[in-house]
């Protein structure tokens, strides 16, 4: 029983900053990321005949993407050459000569836990920020995640700077609300 | 005297700006003298400092606009031929 419909025209509006950061926390590059990203949205298009409405449209971009981001993987392992050296003890050139201390374990690195954590707060981030208006996430997105300057912001979008502050408060009184759960 | 006082949509509205590096001194001056005495301000600014700290620690990343509109075009051209 199909409970859930698929709408390709909405795609990029909703899901797509959420792919991209979904992304990003495993390949580490934007452009590849964006690239990724815009594949998935393309196969889905392709295959939207198989999706069958049992999980929800996201869920199945997803599972597309993770599938995009292992081919990526293979693709630059099966490089030729790479295969069989690997053997670079570092890629700086600025740092040649020190070796040993730089394969150290860094005591100060991120552990596997925090960023499964960081992951999943971005996930919780990202539902939030799909709870708002359209027009308060995409505000607050270029005004808190993209460091846009207040005024880029307005002339883009051609909104004054009170309108962006009124815009900017509601964003962040419905965000905390949302967030208040299981975050703070 | 009186200007130094707060209403507290005025107060909220430093607090917003503080947030992101933009309130002038003498707006945080007149920010922490409204939150001694005023409860619901002072609520309104420890969550708001929360979100920030919250979205910071998490790195999340979003798509830059010129990124999404292009990749926008590219994915209505497609899906056009689709429909």
């Amino acid at each position: 029983m199909p409970n859930h419909k698929i709408d390709p025209n909405n795609w990029i509006k909703l899901y797509s900053d959420y792919l991209f950061n979904y992304t990003i926390t495993r390949v580490s590059d934007g452009v590849i990321a964006q690239d990724l990203v815009s594949e998935t949205f393309l196969a889905g298009l392709k295959s939207m005949a198989n999706f069958k409405g049992e999980a929800s449209e996201r869920t199945w971009l997803i599972s597309i993407l993770k599938r995009k981001i292992i081919d990526y993987y293979r693709k630059i392992n099966s490089n030729k050459g790479k295969a069989e050296v690997r053997m670079s003890y570092n890629s700086d050139t600025d740092a040649e000569g020190d070796w040993l201390e730089e394969r150290v374990a860094d005591p100060f690195d991120k552990t596997a836990e925090d960023k499964l954590e960081n992951s999943e707060l971005g996930d919780a981030i990202h539902d939030c920020l799909g709870k708002l208006p359209e027009k308060q996430a995409q505000v607050f997105k270029m005004k808190t995640i993209l460091g846009y300057d207040t005024e880029t912001i307005c002339n883009e979008l051609g909104i004054t700077a009170s309108n962006l502050w009124v815009i900017i408060h509601r964003a962040r009184t419905a965000l905390a609300d949302c967030m208040q759960k299981n975050w703070f | 005297m009186s200007n130094l006082k707060l209403s507290c949509q005025e107060a909220n509205h430093v607090c917003d700006k503080n947030q992101y590096k933009e309130a002038s001194f003498w707006e945080k001056v007149k920010l922490n003298i409204h939150l001694i005495y005023c409860k619901a301000c002072r609520k309104y600014s420890m969550r708001n400092g929360k979100l920030s700290k919250v979205i910071q620690s998490s790195k999340v990343e979003v798509l830059d606009t010129t990124a999404k509109d292009k990749m926008k075009t590219a994915f209505e051209k497609e899906l056009a031929k689709h429909q």
